[in-house]
């Protein structure tokens, strides 16, 4: 059962068979151009396996947004190679992209966004609306998407009437919507309490355990990357060391 | 995907009421100003029409003297006499009746009540030259037309006025100081397109009027009817011609009479009226034009903040085309709501204003029609702009959009 990541450490995921889902190879990204450019990656490579879930860390500006932005296949690398299923998403184009977003990925954003004065319900069928998902049928996958994350009985209440906790288990419930294979967190429990950022870990454990859902995080907090099986730390636009979380040793065989 | 789209612009001019309203109300006043324009127009020219007909169509009005506002100074050009009228009617080509007339005033009295009212002395030919159907009675016969016997047919207002509801046919009244028989009733004309009475009248034959009453045998206006398989133009220049030689008017001498053609007249009116009716609409267009750039603002505005919503749609796996899409739809959405209600209230301006100045309502399915399609066309040319910017929006900077 594969875990992990990094280039240091790729062979040292030998259970996983053949490709992992996600492959970046001296991927670079540089920001402007000439006396002004910016280099936010520096040559990154990172394996991820499928069913991982990875938390990843760092200094502001160490290059971790970016990454995941890439990962998330909202931004392409200067440089380098991302390989995600086979696909080399660093030629796809923009409309290419946006497809592989829509059947592969969901988002989970630090400042929740949800579609204000739109009921919960609305806001998780939207992913399913773009999919071109019948109307019963999104209707039920929305429905049960909203039962995972225990909001079954607030479908019809709009974000401000949520807590930020709800609102996060709403978002959460969009992203997972589309029975993602991915799911990108950006700072989850940002904008949380202690305890509500607790509910959110777990239930991001628990969708990565079941149904298996590949569970990309970016955090500051090391008591939410104790959450995560692997824990890749940036520095400097690098990946600079690669560590098993916690959540390590509870993996069901 | 139309489907998608369509969901989404709807719900989000749902979530945005007030605003989507205030989008649209320039191209609700501007669809409402058109129609009720255009309508309005038409419903004009459709009145003016009418009176001209009543002066009879392909009807030519002769009249001594240079017409309106001309011939000012001299003496005044001597009336027709009956030899001109007669010289008409067997000379001139495609004429199909000749109705001379001579006017007089005078009270009419029947059993204690008075009127005072417009004696018109002419002949049968006038009903002809403008048919005028009577409700009971009869119209002149040879003999009386001949010997200018003292009989009258009289007009549904002389009639009310002196007889009230009591019989009238066979009856004896005075008129102008003379006795007369009532041989006919005239049927309600109404108002002329001029304002006048056409039914406060007393008709007899000219020769009756002319020795009673004028005391001479002057014809003051000669009504010629003119065949429709004739050109007007053509008739009035034949008579024209004739005239010219009965009156002795030779080479370059201006006409001391005038022709006035109703046709003509309705044509000129009729041009007016529609001329005046295009320029308001194009003023009325111009403030669609306004509620155009109304939306297009609006649309900015709403594209600008919802930058971040946009983002959101972006980055769970809307396409660029998608995004464009429910831009252009929700404008274009908005604009033919906005339309609709225009129409509506156009609507109903016109029921109001037909109502206000007695015009006739018409439902002018046309132009009810095209404004709905510009009010479309409006949301697509001018919701096209901000949906583009919506759509090449990068969505990272727009999830960080605050």
């Amino acid at each position: 059962m594969g875990a992990a990541a990094g280039s240091a450490v790729a062979d040292k995921a030998p259970q996983t068979v053949g490709d992992p889902l996600i492959r970046l190879r001296g991927v670079t990204k540089t920001y402007g151009t000439g006396a002004t450019a910016f280099q936010a990656l520096k040559g990154v490579d990172l394996d991820i396996a499928a069913g991982d879930f990875v938390a990843v860390m760092g200094p502001s500006g160490s290059g971790k947004s970016t990454t995941m932005n890439i990962l998330g296949c909202l931004d392409v690398p200067t440089d380098g190679e991302f390989i995600f299923m086979g696909h080399h998403v660093e030629s796809l184009d923009r409309d290419q992209r946006a497809l592989l977003r829509r059947k592969y990925f969901g988002f989970v954003f630090q400042g929740f966004n949800l579609l204000a004065r739109t009921s919960a319900l609305e806001n998780v069928e939207l992913p399913l609306l773009y999919r071109g998902d019948a109307k019963a049928e999104r209707r039920e996958m929305a429905m049960a998407a909203l039962d995972q994350v225990g909001l079954k009985e607030w479908w019809d209440h709009t974000p401000g009437e949520l807590s930020g906790g709800q609102q996060q288990r709403v978002a959460i419930a969009r992203a997972i919507a589309t029975k993602p294979a991915v799911l990108l967190a950006d700072e989850p429990t940002g904008n949380l309490d202690s305890e509500r950022s607790i509910e959110i870990m777990e239930l991001l454990a628990d969708l990565n355990k079941n149904p298996g859902i590949t569970v990309l995080m970016v955090t500051h907090e090391r008591e939410m990357a104790a959450f995560a099986r692997t824990i890749v730390h940036f520095k400097d636009g690098l990946v600079e060391r690669v560590e098993a979380g916690h959540a390590q040793g509870e993996r069901v065989g | 995907m139309l489907g998608t789209t369509f969901i989404l612009a709807l719900r989000s001019i749902r979530r945005h009421l007030l605003r989507s309203f205030l989008t649209v109300l320039g191209i609700v006043i501007g669809v409402a100003a058109v129609v009720a324009m255009v309508t309005l127009g038409k419903a004009t020219t459709l009145q003016v029409q009418k009176s001209i007909a009543s002066l009879g169509t392909n009807v030519l009005q002769i009249r001594p003297g240079q017409g309106f506002g001309r011939g000012g100074g001299g003496p005044r050009p001597p009336d027709f006499d009956p030899q001109d009228v007669e010289a008409i009617g067997k000379q001139i080509t495609g004429v199909t009746a000749v109705a001379p007339q001579a006017q007089s005033s005078g009270t009419a009295i029947y059993e204690g009540q008075n009127w005072s009212t417009t004696i018109n002395g002419t002949t049968n030919g006038y009903f002809q030259v403008q048919p005028w159907p009577l409700t009971s009675g009869r119209y002149f016969t040879p003999a009386e037309e001949a010997s200018g016997k003292a009989v009258c047919i009289i007009g549904s207002t002389v009639y009310t006025n002196l007889y009230k509801t009591a019989p009238a046919l066979g009856t004896r009244m005075r008129i102008a100081g003379i006795s007369c028989d009532v041989i006919g009733i005239l049927t309600t004309k109404g108002q002329s397109g001029f304002g006048g009475d056409q039914d406060d009248v007393v008709i007899m034959p000219i020769k009756a009027v002319q020795r009673r009453m004028t005391g001479n045998t002057d014809v003051r206006l000669i009504l010629v009817g003119v065949d429709e398989a004739y050109s007007t133009a053509q008739v009035q220049a034949s008579i024209t011609d004739l005239l010219r030689e009965r009156r002795h008017i030779t080479g370059g001498k201006d006409d001391d009479f005038n022709i006035f053609d109703t046709k003509q007249i309705s044509d000129t009116l009729s041009s007016t009226t529609t001329l005046l009716t295009n320029i308001v609409t194009a003023v009325a267009g111009i403030s669609l034009i306004v509620g155009g750039i109304g939306i297009m603002n609006i649309m900015l505005v709403s594209v600008t903040e919802r930058t971040r919503e946009i983002g959101i749609r972006l980055a769970i796996g809307a396409v660029a085309n998608e995004v464009l899409m429910q831009f252009l739809v929700e404008a274009v959405v908005l604009s033919c709501l906005g339309g609709l209600i225009g129409l509506v209230l156009g609507q109903l301006a016109v029921i109001l204003l037909s109502v206000l100045g007695q015009l006739p309502f018409i439902f002018d399915v046309q132009i009810n029609v095209i404004a709905f399609l510009i009010s479309g066309a409006i949301g697509v040319v001018f919701g096209f702009f901000p949906a583009r910017r919506a759509a090449s929006l990068n969505p990272i900077d727009a999830l960080r959009h605050e």
